[in-house]
This record gives structure tokens, sequence and C-alpha cells, in this order.
């Protein structure tokens, strides 16, 4: 019988591997890669809860509409985002994070 | 047999995770993370999240993926060459990543407001795409306009991003 904790945890285990990709890897799309996992996590920690209090013997219905919104919010921001990064690459030639470096201090 | 199905795609979806962050090669991340959307999906539908699920399917796995996988073959990107690993970088990420996930598995197992079971629903077959439809556009309208608004910002600004330069 899965409780509410077991769904929260593999959420949250999926957000801190999401959030490893972004800290540990060196190349920009990897990085979004994992960005991408850490707004899945969120996602299912949304629905667990939507699932778990239901409303009049229905899911709340107002956290899956957020989860539909967060989704296509997301698939915006890969789109610009990986514009971007082509423009980067065409600039700079590069996709190694550790090469932009002219904002450097 | 709907709690083995959960711990099937959970732990699925875990591997797959893994598999993105620690593969070198990119195009061997993006399938890892296609079979992540995929096994997330599963998740929703134990969920009885039913139309997330497919929407998940088709805007993760169809469009997003693709997108990865195009920008992917369009920059020619080859495995990663290893470079001198920042020994100090690694242990602070790793640092910031273990402190993150012992302070939310201490919350989540303490909390007795967590330890609740699945609540039985009223009807076995919710008519999940109906509710959600209403849902949003009787309560969420505006925001639903304003996504509309949104998607088309977001399309204009990725074709002036991609234009060459006019010489």
């Amino acid at each position: 019988m899965t409780t509410l904790a077991n769904y929260l945890l593999v959420s949250g285990l999926l957000f801190s591997i999401g959030m490893a990709g972004v800290l540990l890897r060196r190349s920009i799309l990897i990085i979004f890669m994992g960005l991408e996992l850490m707004l899945n996590a969120a996602n299912l920690s949304l629905v667990a809860f939507s699932r778990f209090h239901p409303v009049n013997g229905l899911p709340n219905y107002n956290a899956q509409v957020l989860v539909f919104f967060i989704i296509t919010v997301a698939a915006a921001e890969v789109a610009v985002g990986l514009a971007i990064i082509v423009a980067l690459y065409r600039a700079k030639r590069t996709t190694h994070v550790e090469d932009l470096d002219t904002l450097k201090f | 047999m709907q709690l083995a199905l959960f711990w099937v795609f959970a732990i699925l979806m875990l591997m797959s995770g893994l598999g993105v962050v620690f593969f070198r090669n990119p195009v061997s991340s993006a399938m890892s993370l296609v079979m992540a959307f995929v096994a997330l999906a599963a998740v929703f539908v134990t969920l009885d999240a039913f139309f997330i699920a497919v929407v998940q399917v088709m805007v993760y796995a169809g469009a997003v993926l693709v997108l990865f996988l195009f920008i992917i073959m369009l920059l020619d990107l080859r495995a990663e060459a290893r470079r001198p690993v920042n020994l100090l970088a690694w242990a602070g990420g790793g640092l910031v990543v273990s402190g993150f996930l012992a302070a939310l598995v201490k919350v989540v197992v303490s909390d007795p407001a967590f330890q609740i079971a699945k609540p039985a629903l009223s009807n076995p077959q919710i008519n999940d795409v109906a509710m959600i439809g209403l849902a949003l556009f009787h309560n969420f309208n505006l925001p639903f306009q304003i996504i509309g608004v949104l998607l088309l910002a977001a399309t204009v600004g990725v074709v002036v991003l991609s234009k060459k330069e006019l010489k």
C-alpha cells in the first residue's frame, strides 16, 4: 500500500538527481536535461497531493491544472533555451560551460 | 499489483534519471530522458491522473525530447571529452545534493500528515478530461489565455534568436 510519503520520496529523489545533473555536468545540454528532470519531479509532487487530498470524492483538480500549466511553460522554456544555446554555439563554437567565461570576475 | 507496478515504474524512472546525469554520450542521455518521461507517465497513471499522463507523453516525450535530439544533431555534439575533474567543485555539488536529500527524507518520514493511504474515490472510472476541462475553463480561464500569449512570445522569440545576422 503506497502512502503519500512514498510518492514524495520518489519525487524528491528525482529532484536531487536533476539537481546533481545541473551542478556536476559541464555540457549545457545535459544541464538543461537535469532542469527538465527537476520540473518533472515537481509535477509528480503536485499530482500526488492532488490524489491524496480529494474533494467530494474526486481528486483535487486545481493541482492538475497547475501541472498542465507547468508542462506548457516548461515546453516554451525549452524552446527558447535551446534557441539561445544554438546562438551561443554559433558565436563561441563550444558547448562546454567552462569555456563561457567572458563575464567571469 | 498496483503497489508492485508503482515501485517498478518509480525505480525505472530513477535509474533513467541517473542515466541522464552519468552518461558521457549526449544521445544516450536523451534516450534515458525519454525513458524517465514515460516511466513518470506510468506513475501518473497509478495516481489516477490519466489526462496528465497522456499530456506528459505527448508534450515531453513527443515535443521537448525531439527538440533536444534536433539540437544534438545540429550542433554535432560528440561524447564529452575528459577534462581534469575539479574535485572541489564535485565535492561542493555532492554536498549540496546530499544535504537537500537528507533534509527532505527527514521531513517526509517524520511528518504524520504524509503517512496517509490513498483515499477511495467516489467513482473508480473518473472522467478525467471533462473534470480538468471544467476546472480549467471555469476557474482558470484568464491564466489559460495568458499562457496562449506566452506561447506566442516564446515562438516569436525563438524565431528572432535563430536568425543569422543580415550582412
